[in-house]
């Protein structure tokens, strides 16, 4: 008797299922994942095709500027004082900056230094942050105390004063450079998003599920927690890297972030300020790259924050 | 300290005095919006309350339930909810077609709520007394020591131990039992017609869910107030209610006087419910199953909702949605208050 | 954090339980050898001794100091045998889930031991720790939070294979998944899907899946059905009986609906603020029951029957639970006790078979924690 009931309740639930329309089936094999889960909204935004577009072009502008332009700053002549301060022709779109340098060509090859500084920063902030994170999260206890007293420390550090004070002493240099200092003052906000993710994440029952089975402290921290608290950090990443970008900008405006002869449109901005009333152009080109590629990222941000944060369904 | 009671038997229906009913819902259709496409929560619901009645709503997740309530009480989130048609009539007048001036008058003062969850139902930064206070103030405009006499007043109502000397305690330093007097005491401060109780004891301990029903029950006789009790739990219901609807993919499929629903159940479901429950007086082998699973709201099956899991579904389930049908004797006489929305309701009831 | 246990919590005696087998091994290849043991049916399987588990109440931030401890659970012993269902009822705050997790070695225990085929799990770590959980699984309460949501159906239940890769083989562990998908009821087709395509009861199934993968003996089922749809939660119990017939299980099944624990189990342990008060067969539980707890918890159990109701007499508690951190002296009970004299504040009540029905051939002979143990029938049953 138990067995026939059971028997015939049992392919019923699953019979009933099986009617789901093809529309639920598609919703099955759509929802796979995070990262599809989350592609499924952002296809559906202009202002992702938008954004993913210019940075698109930023990328290839980074990886191969040859192709954008058939001068190279570094060459030699590239600058000729003649040139200084003439205004946009026909064979040069931006004119020429003081030192009578093609500006388009120099923006052209600062975006490199201007992506490099965006992308490594965001990465080593989220892969420094996300691992503390997880670490004082998990573990608790005395680790947690000391990260959190330690990153309650940088917080009280504005990223552009404490590059600043650093800068100003060790001195600033390349775009390799600027990463590592903004990275080292930047992680605590990852950490800080990561660490009350863990804590909210650990006390669920499938994290239990998975030690009453057995598995170790890595398997519950890469398997299990992780893939629950990573959406958050995705969008702070995604957002972190248009304010890196400006934050290098301003520090090299400011005479400590990216050195000559290194290109920066922040460096290039400096220069121009001072002869902004007579040659505009000089400032106005390499300001609006930065603006356009900043505004790029921190609308890729916006939407990656509809599309991932849970908060925001 | 404690009492040991007989109970007594469950209170005899009241007779309908009056002719127009407290409340009559008739034809309330609410839908939701979603991403995913339309959810009929309720499909055509029709009830009525009268004073001192008490009213049972009966279903599971999903049968639309809690959302008939909150489209009541006014509370429905629009959108993404909607009410395309039916009437909410209270004393004679419909809701639906009030101003929200109008009907925020009558939330309150004439029909008061009950959650399930009274600690997130109380503001933790005030005061109990604090926010029972705040029904007087501002709706009778009392002046602070008047409101809060009237809280410690309310309190000593739903018998709460010490109420001056707790008057000034924050929801957090009561228990679940307690905290959920003190949101029947909110319901009651200004003495409403009808009190709608949403899953009123679900979050409490069997030992201290029978203290709260008793007292909603005392009080609602004391006052003479309709009661709409929403709940899942047969037993609950079984103590209070005079009459019982019960609800499935927002239709209401049975309804009965309390009694002879759970001796003579003339609905499929209601019958797979009662006999699903596990008895503490009987031990059987088997508990018998309702099949499959409750509908999906996006995508409510053709014809009876119920047919999908039903053991006596046949042809005309699957393209005809029955009406709630007159539940007669064999030989035809009415029994008063009774509907089955089944086909097969004949066959369900006399075997 | 250890806070020295008292000493009335540590002599529970417990006639009525069998002296505990233990069974020494040294090295962990010697515990995982009698780990294999079989049990036969009707034997303990599981033995569990004066298991205490207080929390600390702390203060401060960075320099923390104990200011007390919840006693979550305060003394706790008993038998489970093999192939049956021990049912442990109380309500919320009475310690039953902190059983479960002691159980499953989730928390340490304060104290007390755990003893597995001989074998004190409390003391356990590393492979040989690995090696029991193989065996003693569980079921969680809540179907939504117990599954990881970015993870697949065939990842959840393949999981425990991953952990225990000697279980199965690699090849194997698909065809592996697809057949408890089937035993639990599931399309074996539903295996790339993901948790929330899943209704509450579907997914309960996944984690019984998850929970028989690697064939384990004990199953410890922590409120398994209570935050289902009435409807389903009959299949779920069907299942879960189906199931213990067909893998020879044991079952630790904890709930507060005292009818579902009735329908399940074949003995039952009543739970109050951290202790048992009464424990024993169903039937000596539901018709006899002899402490006044159970009495009045079985009285007001809801009765979905208007007419058999009437003929019921209930019992009322005032009051509340009191706090674990702050229990009251004596018998744990007595400030919700209609039978509680001075006595009872004083002395605490072992668990034991009452005085007075110490060798009777009678059903109220069963171990209940009460001074004034009595029979008296609340149920109504014929």
């Amino acid at each position: 008797m138990s067995e026939k009931t059971i028997e015939k309740t049992a392919p019923a639930e699953g019979a009933v299922s099986d009617k789901a329309t093809a529309a639920e089936e598609k919703a099955a094999a759509r929802q796979a994942s995070l990262i599809r889960d989350g592609w499924e909204i952002l296809r559906k935004r202009p202002m992702f095709y938008i954004s993913a577009f210019v940075i698109v072009i930023l990328l290839a502008l980074a990886i191969a500027p040859g192709l954008f332009t058939s001068r190279s700053p570094f060459s030699d002549g590239f600058c000729q004082l003649q040139n200084s301060l003439n205004p946009p022709s026909s064979g040069h779109m931006f004119g020429y900056d003081v030192q009578g340098c093609d500006i388009y060509t120099r923006s052209v090859f600062g975006t490199r230094n201007s992506i490099i500084v965006g992308v490594v920063t965001a990465l080593a902030t989220t892969a420094l942050g996300g691992l503390l994170g997880i670490i004082a999260g998990l573990r608790g206890g005395w680790v947690d105390t000391i990260l959190s007293r330690v990153t309650e420390v940088f917080f009280a550090l504005p990223l552009i004063v404490g590059a600043l004070l650093i800068m100003s002493i060790v001195g600033g240099g390349d775009a390799w450079s600027v990463s590592l200092i903004m990275a080292v003052l930047g992680w605590p906000q990852v950490f800080r998003i990561m660490r009350g993710e863990v804590i909210a994440n650990k006390h669920n029952d499938y994290v239990m599920a998975a030690k009453a089975l057995g598995a170790d402290t890595t398997r519950i921290a890469f398997r299990h927690i992780l893939p629950n608290t990573l959406a958050p950090v995705i969008v702070v990443t995604t957002m972190n890297l248009g304010v890196y970008i400006s934050a290098e900008a301003a520090l090299s405006y400011l005479g400590i972030g990216i050195q000559h002869p290194n290109i920066s449109w922040g460096l290039m901005i400096s220069d121009a300020t001072d002869r902004f009333l007579t040659s505009p152009h000089a400032l106005l080109f390499p300001a609006a790259v930065l603006s356009i590629t900043v505004l790029a990222f921190i609308m890729l941000g916006d939407v990656v924050r509809d599309a991932f944060d849970p908060k925001m369904r | 300290m404690t009492t040991i009671e007989k109970t007594a038997g469950v209170p005899a229906p009241r007779s309908e005095s009056d002719s127009t009913p407290l409340l009559e819902v008739r034809d309330l259709h609410v839908e939701f919006h979603t991403r995913d496409g339309i959810a009929k929560a309720v499909n055509g619901v029709n009830y009525t309350v009268s004073a001192g009645e008490t009213l049972a709503v009966l279903g599971e997740s999903g049968s639309g339930k809690s959302v008939t309530a909150q489209a009541i009480m006014g509370i429905l989130d629009m959108p993404p909810g909607r009410i395309p048609q039916g009437e909410i009539l209270f004393r004679g007048q419909d809701m639906l077609k009030m101003s929200g001036e109008e009907r925020r008058k009558i939330r309150g003062q004439k029909i008061a709520m009950i959650f399930q969850d009274a600690l997130s139902s109380l503001n933790p930064v005030l005061s109990v007394g604090y926010q029972l206070g705040e029904m007087f103030r501002v709706h009778q405009g009392a002046s602070r020591k008047e409101a809060k006499a009237k809280a410690i007043e309310l309190m000593d109502k739903v018998k709460i131990p010490a109420a001056s000397a707790r008057v000034n305690d924050y929801p957090h330093q009561f228990s679940g039992g307690m905290r959920q007097r003190i949101m029947i005491a909110m319901a009651l401060a200004l003495e409403p017609d009808l009190i709608i109780a949403d899953e009123p004891t679900t979050a409490l301990d069997v030992t201290v869910q029978a203290q709260v029903m008793d007292l909603l029950a005392e009080l609602q006789r004391e006052y003479q107030m309709g009661l709409i009790l929403i709940t899942h739990d047969l037993g609950v219901v079984a103590d209070v209610a005079d009459k019982i609807a019960v609800m499935y993919a927002g239709r209401i499929v049975e309804t009965a006087p309390v009694h002879e629903l759970y001796k003579r159940p003339a609905h499929p479901y209601t019958r797979g419910l009662l006999d699903s429950i596990p008895r503490l007086d009987q031990k059987g082998q088997e508990l018998y199953a309702i099949k499959g699973l409750p509908p999906n709201l996006l995508k409510v099956p053709a014809g009876c909702a119920f047919n999908p899991r039903c053991p006596k579904a046949d042809d005309i389930c699957r393209t005809d949605a029955p009406a709630l049908h007159q539940v007669t004797e064999r030989d035809g006489s009415e029994l008063t208050g009774r509907g089955s929305a089944c086909h097969f309701w004949k066959e369900t009831i006399h075997g | 954090m250890a806070e020295p246990v008292k000493k009335e919590t540590a002599v529970d005696a417990t006639p009525g339980v069998t002296d505990v087998i233990k069974k020494d091994a040294s090295t962990t290849t010697e515990v995982e050898a009698l780990l294999d043991v079989q049990v036969d049916r009707g034997e303990p399987i599981l033995q569990v001794r004066n298991l205490v588990k207080h929390f600390p109440l702390t203060q401060g931030i960075l320099f923390r100091k104990q200011i007390g401890a919840v006693k979550a659970v305060d003394g706790v012993s008993f038998d489970l045998y093999q192939g049956e269902t021990l049912g442990i009822v109380g309500e919320s705050g009475c310690g039953k889930s902190t059983v479960a997790k002691l159980l499953m070695t989730l928390e340490k225990a304060t104290a007390g031991e755990v003893f597995y085929k001989g074998q004190d799990i409390t003391k356990l770590s590393g492979r040989a720790l690995k090696a029991v959980r193989r065996n003693i699984q569980m079921v969680f309460q809540d179907p939504y939070t117990s599954l990881n949501p970015r993870m697949t159906v065939g990842d959840i239940i393949g999981e425990p294979y991953e952990i225990h890769p000697e279980v199965a083989p690699k090849g194997d562990r698909r065809r592996k998944v697809q057949e408890l998908l089937d035993v639990v009821g599931l399309n074996p087709e539903y295996i790339n899907r993901y948790p929330h395509q899943f209704s509450g009861g579907q997914r309960q199934r996944i984690g019984i899946a998850r929970g028989l993968a690697l064939n384990p003996e004990i199953i410890i089922c922590d409120e398994p059905v209570s935050a289902l749809d009435v409807s389903v939660q009959a299949q779920v119990i069907n299942l879960m009986a189906k199931l213990q017939d067909e893998f020879n299980l044991s079952y630790i099944f904890i709930a507060h609906d005292l009818s579902i624990v009735r329908h399940i189990s074949d003995r039952v342990g009543v739970m109050y603020l951290g202790k048992i008060a009464e424990i024993g067969s169903d039937e000596e539980i539901y018709e006899h029951p002899t402490h006044p707890y159970t009495q009045a918890l079985l009285s007001a159990v809801p009765v979905p029957d208007p007419a058999a109701r009437e003929h019921r007499e209930r019992i009322i508690l005032t009051g509340d639970v009191p706090s674990p951190a702050n229990p009251p002296s004596g018998c744990r009970f007595r400030t919700r006790c209609w039978k509680a004299e001075e006595r009872c504040s004083t002395e605490m009540p072992l668990l034991a078979i009452p005085e007075r029905f110490r060798g009777q051939d009678t059903p109220a002979a069963h171990e209940s924690a009460c001074h004034f143990a009595e029979e008296k029938d609340v149920v109504g049953a014929a």
